[in-house]
């Protein structure tokens, strides 16, 4: 587990991050860094722009002020000669190859297959052969315990089994940064369970980097390095889990903890 | 619809006599027949090839272009939804003498129907949720493979009976190419019935023919809807 002393670059870093929707500012002065390996869970009650952070990573909401940078590069606008410039979809794109993201809806292409979906981008993106491709996305099926499920429809799946498929999709473009936008929000309770567990294995074999949004606090202490509670647009309070979790210094973070753990 | 039932007794006597001769319509019926396959059915299906493909490059084109051209595009594909079938044939037989009135046939129904279908896929495209452009992009899919792989497919899933229905509607259409002296199969029957003085069988045969046609297209249309639903 990487220590705040460690020299090393980070992996993720916002700078003066602004983001507005028309004129409802979501996000204000938002500095914060991300270590190569480091797993964040934002927290926070909804519309705290935790998902916005994830979804401006991945970059599928615009940019309105300040810079991210992903392994040091400017990921949506640099600074040149004081003005703030776009950089190019070729750059862009290139990094954002290196980001992964599974979201709350799974978003499974229902038109394919299930392996057809975990291997469209490693072939067509990375260029990958078919034959790499293929056997790389049964021995993630594998490991995301539906082995036997390849040839199958997305929508023939429940709803866990769809996610795990989507777990499996992102994980076969080997991402560096992995993106969980409520992973769990869409699922009966019952299967919420081997979804975590799949992940919690993720985060012990690899060293990809996280950054989690959830509201399963148990998941959160478990695999998190750090937890970052936001309110209205803002860091109130950022910490280890055990820290966070036992014993929260903001008001806020007391009253928010207190409300979703009265509800697990 | 078809004009005369058939078999009915005339109160008023006509000089050629019964008004349903079988062995006259058995005679002519290989050249309606003919005019069926070498003009209408060929116009249907060429016409229907085009309007599909341009229809679906018209809707992704007012997608993808930059705001003003998509503004000039749209605003094309209105005005020639917007103007009779029968206006464009004539402008384009009149204004371009040199070409085959066939070939006008092949571009007009093409291209009027086209714009029609437009609207059909833009529909479709609109109807695809969107997670699956976002979840293309979190991918880092090409805009090529995200519209050939995820979007089309998708959107094409809902358009099929509406395009089909377009199709008929086109295969309909065509006794249209009469006014630039095509001989389709109404002109052909017509031309029989004006040579004999017996209307009945000919414009008959060609309903029945037109109605021969259609339906089974029109099934074929709800078994191909059927087979894209996503199975399973």
């Amino acid at each position: 587990m990487p220590t705040p002393t460690e020299p090393e670059a980070p992996v993720i870093e916002f700078v003066d991050v602004e983001k507005r929707f028309g004129d409802n500012i979501v996000l204000k002065d938002l500095n914060f860094s991300v270590r190569r390996g480091e797993r964040v869970t934002l927290i926070g009650p909804s519309g705290s722009g935790k998902t916005t952070i994830l979804r401006l990573v991945m970059t599928l909401e615009e940019l309105t002020g300040g810079y991210i940078f992903v392994d040091g590069e400017p990921l949506t606008h640099r600074e040149k000669d004081g003005k703030r410039v776009a950089v190019s979809p070729k750059e862009q794109k290139r990094l954002r190859t290196r980001i992964g993201m599974v979201f709350q809806q799974f978003n499974l292409f229902p038109n394919m297959t299930v392996l057809e979906n975990i291997i469209e981008a490693p072939i067509h993106v990375l260029g990958q052969s078919k034959a790499e491709a293929t056997a790389k996305a049964h021995s993630l099926l594998e490991q995301v315990g539906l082995p036997d499920k390849a040839d199958q429809h997305p929508l023939s799946l429940s709803g866990g089994q769809q996610q795990r498929v989507a777990i499996a999709r992102a994980l076969a473009m080997d991402p560096e940064i992995l993106l969980l936008d409520e992973v769990t929000s869409a699922l009966d309770p019952e299967v919420v369970g081997d979804v975590l567990n799949i992940l919690r294995n993720v985060a012990d074999t690899t060293n990809v980097t996280m950054l989690i949004v959830t509201h399963e606090m148990s998941f959160a202490r478990d695999v998190s390095h750090k937890v970052m509670m936001f309110d209205g647009g803002r860091v109130v309070e950022e910490g280890a889990p055990e820290k966070i979790f036992s014993d929260p210094s903001h008001a806020r973070t007391k009253q928010f903890l207190s409300a979703v753990l009265r509800d697990a | 619809m078809i004009p005369v039932a058939p078999f009915t007794a005339d109160p008023v006597p006509e000089p050629t006599g019964n008004i349903w001769n079988w062995d006259f319509a058995i005679e002519i019926f290989p050249e309606i027949l003919r005019a069926f396959l070498e003009v209408t059915l060929l116009v249907t299906v060429v016409g229907t090839v085009i309007a599909a493909l341009l229809g679906l490059v018209i809707a992704i084109m007012i997608r993808v272009l930059p705001r003003p051209l998509a503004f000039v595009l749209r605003w094309a594909a209105n005005f020639i939804r917007m103007t009779p079938l029968v206006v464009q044939l004539l402008v384009l037989y009149y204004g371009f003498t040199w070409m085959d009135p066939l070939t006008i046939g092949f571009i007009v129904f093409g291209v009027h129907y086209a714009t029609y279908m437009s609207e059909v896929y833009r529909a479709g495209i609109d109807s695809v949720p969107k997670g699956q452009w976002e979840a293309t992009k979190a991918l880092s899919m090409s805009a090529g493979r995200t519209w050939r792989r995820v979007v089309i497919p998708q959107a094409l899933r809902s358009t099929i009976p509406s395009l089909g229905n377009y199709a008929i509607s086109m295969f309909k259409d065509t006794p249209f190419l009469f006014v630039i002296s095509v001989a389709e199969m109404v002109r052909v029957a017509q031309t029989i019935g004006a040579q004999t003085f017996r209307y009945t069988e000919a414009i008959t045969i060609a309903g029945l023919i037109f109605l021969a046609a259609s339906y089974p297209t029109a099934l074929l249309i709800n078994r191909l809807e059927k087979r894209l639903a996503y199975a399973n």
